[in-house]
């Protein structure tokens, strides 16, 4: 039996958390086939072809498939199933979206967000915003699995030669129609695929004060992102809340600007690779978590760091 | 309309949670418990849609342990209309609660159902989702932005690179993003009010679905611990440990 990989993409181009879930469905045994949907999406499927270990590209291209919607693409998922011992998709918004429905219709039980393939059915996953970890076993005969993508290395994108092969995209749903995108706001990296992430909380003490931190964010090529004490005074946006109501992060560097540490926070940016705190109190709880602590006002140490940063040459990676 | 609003019994997002030392679980002993952060969120929104006069009544609906009336006279007080509670002891995973869901919908035939996108305990984000498949609703997840109008739910969703757009055709299910809206609280005379208002009681058997779970919790364990760092006295001595020591920028 075959592990199913749905893959995320731009249609051009696969998204790199498609290349991260690679890397855990290679794990789970079998070969590997990749589903690409979509309405001109040849690009990605080229792309997903070339992916080392992947032997087979399934296509579904069509106008339906614009927008991947899950009202559409589930079906065609339950349609495939039957050869797969495994659904894998990246736990992104896309595979958050589309899973679960395919899920349902196969009466599988999703494993969510997977941090560990411990055998093909026992896998580990974080509960409780990552404040526990659970080993589950699964004894659905199609596993569906969405795949943390900033657990598992990025597959190598070079080195397979797979076969391309299209399948039929079915009927379209009647009861949906997509009706487009609105892209970010901003030309900096989104919160939860960012590499660096600089997240300002209450010491703040204005939103204005924000544009601080967004210039070392685009000096470092970085993400903002904010506690829930400076969302809930109104100082910035609700989507920018790292923490336990907001949005997990796991970048390989986290700056936390300003913010104490409240449980909250810490939930959802502890799994970063490198975290720096900048706080002028140094009994705050940020520090227990800080592989580097800085005790100093934000408001001096902020811009000296975006100066020293371009002394010593530093750019976005 | 009737909008129907499932929540969910959780941990209060300010608790510490605590793996018990036997790694059955978490220790949810003496612990306060609230409503899901999420469902609020959807509650409130079922309510503004009524105080909109798009909505006609609100239904809310809670799974699981006793207790779960607790949060369903929260919903009551925020302005639910009254509530269902499906009675169960043991665990009940998203597909189990999807497919008793599915059974009251059918009884209760709502135009509309609200869900948080998640609970904030088992993290799965799965429910509503689910839900939709099995009755072959249209779904609007993580919504952000909402707009009804000739039968038709526009939703916004936050999705990874932006805003994305939909349009469903109700009935519909919605799983609603933090922010869609800020949820009220509950003044002292709606809580009072609440305590008179009904709860239908149900269980999985009556509904016809088994609670079985499918999935076997084998272990739960702390996560790796954080050991803290080094305090550095500069910013210089900071950017310089980054990039030399960490090797992360």
């Amino acid at each position: 039996m075959a592990v199913l990989l749905v893959a995320e993409h731009s249609n051009d181009a696969l998204q790199p958390a498609t290349l991260h879930a690679a890397s855990a469905a290679l794990k789970m045994g079998g070969d590997l086939h990749v589903l690409v949907v979509g309405k001109g999406c040849d690009g990605a499927a080229a792309a997903a072809a070339k992916v080392a270990g992947v032997t087979k590209v399934l296509v579904a291209d069509a106008d339906i498939m614009a927008g991947s919607l899950p009202e559409n693409v589930a079906p065609l998922l339950v349609r495939l199933a039957p050869g797969y011992s495994h659904l894998v998709a990246p736990a992104t918004t896309f595979g958050k979206n589309v899973m679960p429905r395919a899920a349902a219709l196969l009466d599988a039980q999703q494993i969510s967000d997977i941090i560990s393939v411990e055998s093909p059915d026992t896998f580990i996953r974080p509960i409780y915003a990552g404040n526990a970890l659970a080993t589950v076993q699964s004894s659905d005969a199609v596993k569906v699995v969405t795949v943390r993508t900033t657990t598992f290395p990025l597959a190598p994108a070079e080195g397979g030669s797979a076969a391309i092969e299209k399948v039929a995209a079915g009927e379209a749903a009647a009861n949906v129609r997509f009706a487009g995108l609105e892209s970010s706001r901003n030309e900096r990296p989104e919160l939860t695929s960012a590499r660096i992430v600089i997240s300002g909380g209450r010491g703040m003490q204005a939103g204005d004060n924000f544009k601080m931190l967004e210039k070392v964010a685009d000096i470092l090529g970085a993400a903002v992102g904010a506690s829930r004490a400076a969302v809930d005074a109104g100082f910035v946006p609700n989507d920018y809340q790292v923490g336990q109501t907001g949005k997990v992060v796991a970048p390989e560097l986290y700056i936390a600007v300003g913010i104490s540490g409240a449980i909250q926070h810490l939930a959802g940016m502890k799994d970063s690779k490198v975290i720096v705190a900048i706080n002028k109190d140094e009994e705050a709880p940020i520090f227990q978590v800080a592989d580097y602590g800085l005790v100093a006002d934000l408001f001096k140490a902020v811009p000296e760091l975006a100066e020293e940063l371009q002394r010593q040459n530093v750019s976005a990676r | 309309m009737k909008v129907l609003v499932a929540v969910k019994r959780v941990i209060d997002y300010n608790v510490k949670v605590r793996v018990k030392a036997d790694g059955s679980g978490v220790d949810l002993a003496n612990v306060k418990m609230s409503m899901n952060p999420f469902d609020e969120i959807a509650v409130e929104q079922a309510i503004r849609l009524k105080e909109a006069g798009v909505a006609t009544e609100i239904v809310a609906v809670s799974l699981g342990i006793e207790q779960c009336q607790e949060t369903l006279r929260t919903a009551l007080a925020m302005g639910a209309d009254r509530a269902i509670h499906v009675h169960h002891d043991g665990e009940l995973e998203p597909l189990v609660v999807a497919k008793l869901l599915k059974a009251i919908i059918a009884t209760e035939q709502p135009g509309l159902v609200i869900v948080g996108k998640q609970a904030i305990d088992d993290d799965c984000n799965q429910t509503g989702q689910m839900l939709a498949g099995l009755l072959g609703w249209p779904q609007g997840t993580f919504v952000s932005r909402l707009k009804l109008e000739n039968g038709k739910a526009l939703a916004t969703r936050e999705v990874d690179g932006g805003l994305e757009n939909v349009e469903l055709t109700l009935p519909a299910i919605l799983t609603v993003d933090l922010r869609l809206n800020e949820p009220r609280y509950a003044s002292l005379p709606n809580i009072m009010k609440a305590r008179k208002k009904p709860i239908e009681k149900r269980t999985p058997a009556e509904l016809g679905v088994d609670p079985t779970p499918r999935l076997k919790t084998l272990k739960v364990s702390e996560p790796p611990k954080r050991l803290a760092g080094v305090k550095v006295d500069s910013v210089a001595a900071l950017v310089t440990k980054l990039k030399q020591e960490a090797g992360v920028i």
